[in-house]
C-alpha cells in the first residue's frame, strides 16, 4: 500500500512537488531558528559563566549583598581549603577561585612620574596551577593580540582598548592603585606581557587579567578570594541541575547569624540570566508552534486545492467500491510520505546552513560596541550550534502539519454523495 | 577652705566663659587648640574592620596647615610608606613600588589606610574660623560636663563637609563630638575625642574615634595619639618631594 501511494506521489509531481517544497523549507528554517537560539544562547551562558558568574558561584553572604561595590573585605577566607571540598564534594564540577577588583593603572615615565592613568577593571584569575583550565574556558590562546600569556604573578594581560589607551605595550611596566582587603591603600607593580581581545562587547574596555597569586599580593588577599566559581566539566549549562545544586548547598550552609557564611548563586540568579533562560526555552517552544499552525494552515489550503484538483480521481475512486475511510486515510499515508520526505530534506538542509553558521558565524561587532551596558556579557559574533536534537525536530511540524493539513482539507470527502458521483463523472 | 576658693573661682570662671565668649571666640579657641604653628605626632590607628582590627603606627611631620609629611611603621606592609602634603596636592610613595603618585580627584575620597578618615579629611587643615560660619544652638550636659551646641555652615565653596555640629566641652573647648553632613543634610560622619590633656598649655584630645557614616556596619576608626609636640623646629628638607623616596 505505502508502496504503491509513493509510487504515485513520485510520478504526480503536481500531487507532491509543492507540499515537500513548503514542509522542505519550514523545517528547514525551524532547524536552522532552534541552531541559531541554541548557539547564541550557549555561547552567551558560557562567556557570562567565564566572566563573571560561573554555572554556580559562592561568596559570602556579605559579600553578595554588596557585590557592585566588589567588597573584597568581605571576601571568603580559606579559599583553597574551600575549593578542595567542593572539588571533592561536587566532582561534576570544577571550581575556581576569582578575585575581582577595581583601581587605577598608572604608567610611570623615565622618572617614575605619572605619564598616563586610567581605570581598571581586574580579575585575579587561577591562570598557574597546573590543573587550572581557566585558560582554555577564556580562549586567552586564541584571544590573546600580543605578546604571551602571563607566566608569573606579576604578569598581566590588558585588553586591547585599555593598552591603547595608556599607551603600553608589552614589556612595560605599570601600577596598580586601589584597596587592599583592609581598605587600606596600596600600589602594586605588574609588567604587562601581552594584549587580549574578548569580542565580547564593552565588556573588556577596561580589563586587566593577572594570575591570582598577583591579586592575591597586590590585595594583600592571602588565601582569600572575592568569589569561587564553578563550572561543569561539560562546560554545558544545564539550568535545572544547577538551580538543584544552589538550592542543596544553601540548605546545608544556611546560617542567618553569620554573615560571612557562603552562599552559592546559579548562572541564572545573576545579571538577568534566568529571564534569558527562561526566554531561550520559551522561545523554542513559541517559534514552533507559530511555524506549526502556519504549515498546518498552507497545507491545509493545499489539500483544498489539491482535493478540488483530484475531485474526479476520488470520486471514480469512491464509485468503484472504495470506502471514504479507505480514500481518507490513503490521503493521510500520502501525507505522512510527503511530510517525512519534505522532512528528511529540510532537516539535511536546515542542519547544512547551521553547521556553516557555527563555522563563520553572524559578525555584530558594530552594534555590541555600541552598548554602554555591560550587565549582560554578549559575544559580537553570533554562532549558531548543531546539537543531537537538531537532528529529530524538524519531524514533529513537518510531519504533523502535513498530516493535520491533510486531515482538515480531507474531511470534503465524507461530504460526497454516493448517489450523485456518477452523474458528477458523467460531467 | 582652699578647696571651696578654687571651686567657685573655676565656676565663676566657666559662667563668664558662657557670657563673655562670643561664637567667634569659641571657634577661634577650638583651634588654638588643635592647630599649632608646628607639630610633630606619634599615632597609632586602630582600624575596626568588619571582621578584624588592624593597627597602623605613623610619624607625622606638620607645620601650619599646608606642609605635612606621615611616614608609617608598621604592620610591616605599611612600613616605609609616606604622604607628602604640600597645600593642596598629596602625594604618596610606597617602598614595594618605589613610585611617588600624586593622589588627587576621586582617589581623594579613598579611605586613608582602610580607616574611617579619607585624605580629603586629612587635606583640610585649614582653620574652622575661615571655613564655617558658626551658629550657638544651645547647651547641653554630656558626662556631667557643660556644652555648647553649635551649627557650622560652609562660606567657602568646595569642602568636603558643606554643614557641620559640634558639640564643643566649656572648659576644654575642643569639639567633643561632631556630626558631619554633606549639602544635602546627609550624615556623612561622626567623630569623638576624649582623654583630654593639658599639653603645652593647651588641651588637647589623645584619643579621637571616627566613624563613616555611609560605611554599613562601620565600627569607626580610633586614632591614638602617643605623642605630641607642639611648636618645635622641623627642618625644611623633609617636606621635599625627594624625602619620600628616603
Amino acid at each position: 500500500m505505502i508502496k504503491f501511494l509513493t509510487k504515485g506521489i513520485l510520478r504526480d509531481r503536481s500531487r507532491s512537488l509543492f507540499p515537500v517544497i513548503v514542509v522542505t523549507l519550514t523545517v528547514a528554517m525551524i532547524v536552522l531558528f532552534q541552531g541559531f537560539i541554541t548557539g547564541i544562547m550557549n555561547s552567551m551562558f558560557l562567556d557570562s559563566a567565564v566572566v563573571s558568574t560561573g554555572h554556580v558561584k559562592i561568596m559570602t553572604k556579605a559579600y553578595h549583598e554588596e557585590n557592585q561595590l566588589l567588597p573584597n573585605d568581605l571576601a571568603l577566607l580559606d579559599a583553597e581549603k574551600l575549593v578542595r571540598e567542593l572539588n571533592q564534594e561536587h566532582p561534576d564540577y570544577f571550581w575556581t577561585p576569582r578575585i575581582t577588583f577595581g583601581g587605577l593603572l598608572d604608567v610611570p615615565d623615565e622618572n617614575g612620574e605619572t605619564q598616563a592613568q586610567g581605570p581598571v577593571y581586574a580579575l585575579g584569575i587561577d591562570f598557574l596551577s597546573p590543573d587550572s583550565r581557566q585558560i582554555e574556558i577564556w580562549k586567552l590562546e586564541r584571544r590573546l593580540v600580543t605578546g604571551r600569556l602571563p607566566e608569573n604573578a606579576n604578569e598581566v594581560l590588558l585588553g586591547t582598548k585599555l593598552a591603547g589607551r595608556l599607551g603600553l605595550s608589552s614589556g612595560e611596566t605599570v601600577t596598580l592603585i586601589g584597596s587592599t582587603m583592609y581598605n587600606a591603600f596600596t600600589t602594586y607593580n605588574f609588567t604587562v606581557v601581552g594584549t587580549f581581545k574578548l569580542n565580547l562587547g564593552p565588556v573588556d574596555r577596561h580589563m586587566m587579567l593577572v594570575d591570582i597569586s598577583g591579586a592575591r599580593q597586590a590585595l594583600d588577599m592571602e588565601n582569600a578570594a572575592s568569589e569561587i566559581l564553578g563550572y561543569t566539566n561539560s562546560l554545558y549549562y544545564e539550568d535545572q541541575a544547577a538551580v538543584a545544586l544552589r538550592t542543596e548547598y544553601n540548605i546545608n550552609h544556611n546560617d542567618s547569624t553569620d554573615i560571612f557564611s557562603p552562599i552559592m548563586m546559579a548562572l541564572r540568579d545573576a545579571n538577568q540570566m534566568g529571564t534569558m533562560v527562561d526566554f531561550s526555552n520559551a522561545a523554542m517552544a513559541i517559534i514552533l508552534v507559530i511555524f506549526l499552525v502556519i504549515v498546518m494552515i498552507v497545507l491545509w489550503n493545499m489539500g483544498l486545492m489539491n482535493g478540488l484538483r483530484r475531485y474526479g480521481e476520488i470520486g471514480m475512486r469512491l464509485a468503484i467500491g472504495e470506502s471514504k475511510g479507505q480514500v481518507y486515510r490513503s490521503m493521510i499515508v500520502e501525507s505522512v510520505i510527503i511530510g517525512f520526505i519534505g522532512t528528511v530534506i529540510g532537516t539535511a538542509m536546515g542542519l547544512g546552513i547551521t553547521y556553516y553558521m557555527q563555522e563563520v558565524g553572524l559578525d555584530y561587532s558594530a552594534a555590541m560596541e555600541s552598548l554602554s551596558s555591560t550587565d549582560i556579557i554578549m559575544s559580537n559574533v553570533f554562532y549558531a550550534q548543531v546539537t543531537p536534537d537538531l537532528y529529530f525536530i524538524g519531524f514533529i511540524p513537518g510531519v504533523l502539519a502535513t498530516v493535520l493539513g491533510t486531515m482538515m482539507a480531507g474531511r470534503a470527502i465524507y461530504k460526497r454523495e454516493m448517489a450523485q458521483l456518477f452523474k458528477e463523472l458523467e460531467t | 577652705m582652699i578647696k571651696i576658693v578654687i571651686f567657685l573661682l573655676s565656676f565663676s570662671f566657666l559662667l563668664g566663659q558662657s557670657d563673655e565668649m562670643t561664637v567667634q571666640d569659641i571657634i577661634k579657641a577650638m583651634d588654638n587648640n588643635l592647630n599649632a604653628k608646628s607639630r610633630v605626632i606619634t599615632s597609632k590607628m586602630v582600624v575596626h574592620g568588619r571582621r578584624s582590627s588592624r593597627t597602623i603606627e605613623s610619624r607625622n611631620w606638620v607645620v601650619g596647615i599646608n606642609q605635612a609629611f606621615t611616614e608609617y611603621l608598621s604592620p610591616p606592609r605599611e612600613a616605609g610608606t609616606k604622604m607628602l602634603k604640600l597645600d593642596d596636592k598629596l602625594w604618596t610613595y610606597s617602598p614595594q613600588t618605589d613610585r611617588v603618585i600624586q593622589i588627587s580627584g576621586h582617589m581623594l575620597r579613598q579611605s586613608v589606610m582602610g580607616s574611617d578618615m579619607s585624605y580629603n579629611d586629612m587635606m583640610e587643615d585649614r582653620p574652622l574660623v575661615e571655613l564655617y560660619e558658626a551658629t550657638l544652638e544651645g547647651s547641653i550636659e554630656i558626662d556631667g560636663r557643660d556644652h555648647w551646641i553649635m551649627l557650622l555652615e560652609a562660606k567657602v565653596k568646595g569642602l568636603s563637609y558643606p554643614k557641620r555640629r559640634a558639640w564643643i566641652d566649656k572648659e576644654y573647648l575642643l569639639p567633643m563630638k561632631e556630626e558631619l553632613y554633606a549639602k544635602s543634610g546627609k550624615l556623612l560622619k561622626t567623630s569623638t575625642m576624649d582623654g583630654i590633656k593639658k599639653v603645652q598649655g593647651r588641651w588637647f584630645p589623645s584619643r579621637f574615634i571616627f566613624k563613616d557614616a555611609l560605611k554599613r556596619n562601620s565600627k569607626g576608626t580610633e586614632w591614638v595619639i602617643e605623642d605630641i609636640q607642639f611648636d618645635v623646629e622641623i627642618p625644611e628638607h623633609i617636606f621635599l618631594k625627594a624625602a619620600l623616596r628616603k
